[in-house]
């Protein structure tokens, strides 16, 4: 309270002291751009070399005033949700200051290959060439799947179909049908003679290169004639208001519009005799959810797994993830699987089990058995 | 009779033209109308001291908009601080002091340029020069400065619109008494001008207000659920610049990051948070307006 007393005089002070300076004095205010340029280079080296210096914060009696005990997280905003719950509940729990921002998994694991954050937030393995730069810049990092999302085939509510193949799918969504699939009776003789109208993730985000991979087999591969937006509350509105249409949209934008659309249940053609699962979270949990379920990671630097503040922050993650994860809408892994992460990241094993190609279909099992590769 | 038909139809035209204008206002006002008054509906209810005082958080109920205005404030300062001098300082030196040459010319246009240049643009500059060349934090030291230089080209052309508009004739008889060209300039050109100015510099830190994509671009975090230690303490030194350096959230990023969530409950926090926002240009605005009045009438040539 005391803090933000300060702050509203702060303000008031910095106001007239900017009306001051529109009206015509020149040169008093730029005194204090100097000084902090050059303690600002200090500081920032000193985030870069963390593990030469010891850790300044002392967990349970961080001063206010201390900032060098902050835990700094990045990266996807389809992760971010669950981040910003964890970072809430745990700064509320200890005290300690966590920042959590959304450059997206690509701008998110570019500083973190360079060492700038403590956590970077994924919903895709680490590529090759960004395992590469952490290799040459000395980074190694845990990688933790933390739960799931449910990629969710998305029609108008009035639309009679209740599943779809995901051979369908392909025929709907593969590069080639560009121009050439416009209607609903093109992919199946008994649906209707009527036009398709498609709504889909925009290329920039983590969606897009999963669904493509997970139903064209090719990551980025796709038609390019359909309505694409970074943003899936677009998607709902679009397939909200048009009969004839399709789309693709994370679980948790479905969730809560549940009256405004129809999720249709998915048959994976890659299995024999494969029955339509819906993107229920039970089918999720119990792997047949396939292969749209994604698993969504968070990468922890090996150093700053070293300091007390990040290694407490990760565990109380392990450790509440699945509750938060639900109420933010987003899907919880099997708890035995937080058992194994628990364990993964207690012996402190780096590398990645994808070895920087991205894969389907994985059970989360698999991603915590598999042999890690650095 | 000929004359008189002539006349009509002049003012028929005259009466036409006048009917469109009213249109081309209307349309105007009324998308603005449209637009805040959808944002009010939404949001205004929204909008208390919970709101205003209560961290980002998961649930829309219990979220707030405290680390982003305080920090949209910050940058503000920031900017102000550092574009004001150094935006009036090269305008002065552009329209009294500079030789009227091709080399000028060039730096002229070259201002007016870059006062078009899209904002993504001085974030990307802003990227490779504060953060990796000259290695300082993604903070609110940086944020200030990118925004600083996106409205340094708009403070320059504004010193130097008003300093134009100050009669030839006080500089003659200024320097007609013997006065130094600094003389003419700090105790006559920036007085006068000192309203103009003032209204350019609040114009353009009412569009830093509102930028998000530079600041994206540089960094800008958010969930942020505490406030950057103060600038005053109570015990000695009493200044600190320790905000300088911490990470920062500005009120649009906010917004943005409640309009993409799933839940409706946020769309209002949005529409809230975007009130706030208009509510702080609208005032710096009206603090421009009323400035400008004040020194207008201090002037008597």
């Amino acid at each position: 309270m005391k803090q933000r007393n300060l702050w509203m005089w702060a303000m008031a002070f910095g106001l007239t002291l900017s009306f001051v300076g529109c009206g015509g004095s020149t040169s008093t205010p730029t005194k204090p751009e100097t000084k902090p340029a050059a303690s600002s280079d200090t500081k920032s080296a000193d985030s870069a070399k963390a593990s030469t210096t010891t850790p300044a914060a002392v967990p349970d009696k961080a001063a206010p005033q201390v900032s060098g005990g902050t835990i700094k997280i990045d990266g996807s905003s389809t992760v971010f949700p669950v981040s910003e719950a964890v970072a809430e509940e745990f700064q509320a729990a200890t005290k300690i200051k966590v920042t959590v921002g959304i450059s997206g998994t690509g701008g998110g694991f570019k500083k973190f290959v360079r060492g700038e954050t403590d956590i970077s937030n994924a919903s895709r393995p680490i590529l090759k060439e960004e395992l590469e730069q952490a290799k040459t810049n000395g980074i190694e990092f845990i990688e933790l799947p933390i739960c799931f999302d449910a990629l969710t085939i998305v029609v108008h509510p009035s639309n009679p179909m209740n599943e779809i193949s995901t051979a369908d799918l392909k025929k709907m969504w593969e590069p080639a049908a560009q121009e050439k699939v416009t209607k609903w009776k093109q992919i199946n003789d008994a649906w209707p003679d009527e036009k398709l109208t498609l709504f889909g993730a925009g290329s920039d985000s983590g969606t897009f290169d999963y669904f493509t991979e997970a139903i064209n087999g090719k990551s980025k591969a796709s038609r390019g004639d359909f309505t694409a937006s970074e943003d899936d509350n677009t998607l709902v509105q679009g397939v909200s208001g048009d009969k004839h249409s399709l789309g693709y949209i994370p679980f948790a934008y479905y969730e809560p519009n549940k009256a405004k659309l129809k999720a249709l249940a998915v048959i994976d053609s890659s299995k024999k005799d494969a029955k339509p699962v819906g993107p229920a979270p039970e089918n999720v949990l119990n792997g047949s959810y396939t292969p749209l379920s994604r698993p969504l990671f968070i990468y922890v630097n090996k150093k700053s797994a070293d300091k007390p503040e990040v290694k407490q922050c990760v565990e109380f993650l392990l450790k509440n993830v699945a509750d938060l994860a639900t109420e933010v809408k987003y899907l919880p892994l099997p708890a035995q699987a937080y058992q194994m992460a628990t364990e993964r990241f207690a012996k402190r094993e780096t590398g990645s089990v994808f070895g920087g190609v991205p894969e389907v279909g994985l059970t989360v099992e698999e991603i915590l058995k598999r042999e890690l590769k650095k | 009779m000929d004359l008189r038909k002539l006349v009509e139809r002049r003012k028929l035209t005259d009466r036409l033209f006048a009917a469109l204008g009213i249109c081309c206002v209307l349309i105007a006002l009324l998308t603005l109308v449209v637009l805040m008054g959808d944002l009010a509906r939404q949001g205004l209810s929204r909008i208390d001291w919970q709101f205003m005082t209560s961290f980002p958080s998961r649930a829309a109920a219990r979220a707030g908009i405290l680390s982003a205005w305080v920090g949209s404030l910050m940058i503000m300062l920031v900017t102000v601080i550092t574009a004001v001098p150094l935006g009036v300082a090269a305008g002065v030196y552009l329209e009294e002091y500079a030789p009227k040459n091709r080399l000028t010319t060039f730096i002229e246009i070259n201002i007016s340029n870059l006062a078009g240049v899209p904002s993504i643009v001085y974030g990307l500059m802003a990227l490779g020069l504060f953060i990796y060349q000259l290695g300082m934090n993604r903070s609110t030291l940086a944020g200030g400065l990118t925004l600083a230089c996106l409205i340094l080209p708009i403070v320059i052309v504004a010193t130097r619109e008003s300093l134009r508009t100050i009669p030839s004739n006080i500089r003659e008889a200024a320097f007609a008494i013997g006065a130094s060209k600094w003389q003419v300039v700090s105790h006559h050109l920036l007085p006068y001008s000192a309203g103009g100015i003032a209204t350019g510099v609040i114009i353009a830190t009412s569009r830093a207000l509102g930028e998000t994509a530079p600041l994206i671009t540089i960094g800008a975090l958010t969930f942020i659920a505490f406030l950057p230690p103060p600038p005053v303490m109570s015990e000695p030194p009493f200044v600190s610049f320790q905000w300088l350096h911490d990470e920062f959230t500005v009120l649009p990023i906010q917004m943005f990051n409640w309009v993409s969530r799933p839940q409706p409950e946020f769309q209002v926090n949005a529409a809230a948070a975007g009130l706030v926002l208009v509510a702080m240009t609208l005032s710096l605005n009206g603090a421009a307006i009323w400035l400008r009045y004040r020194m207008r009438k201090r002037i008597k040539w």
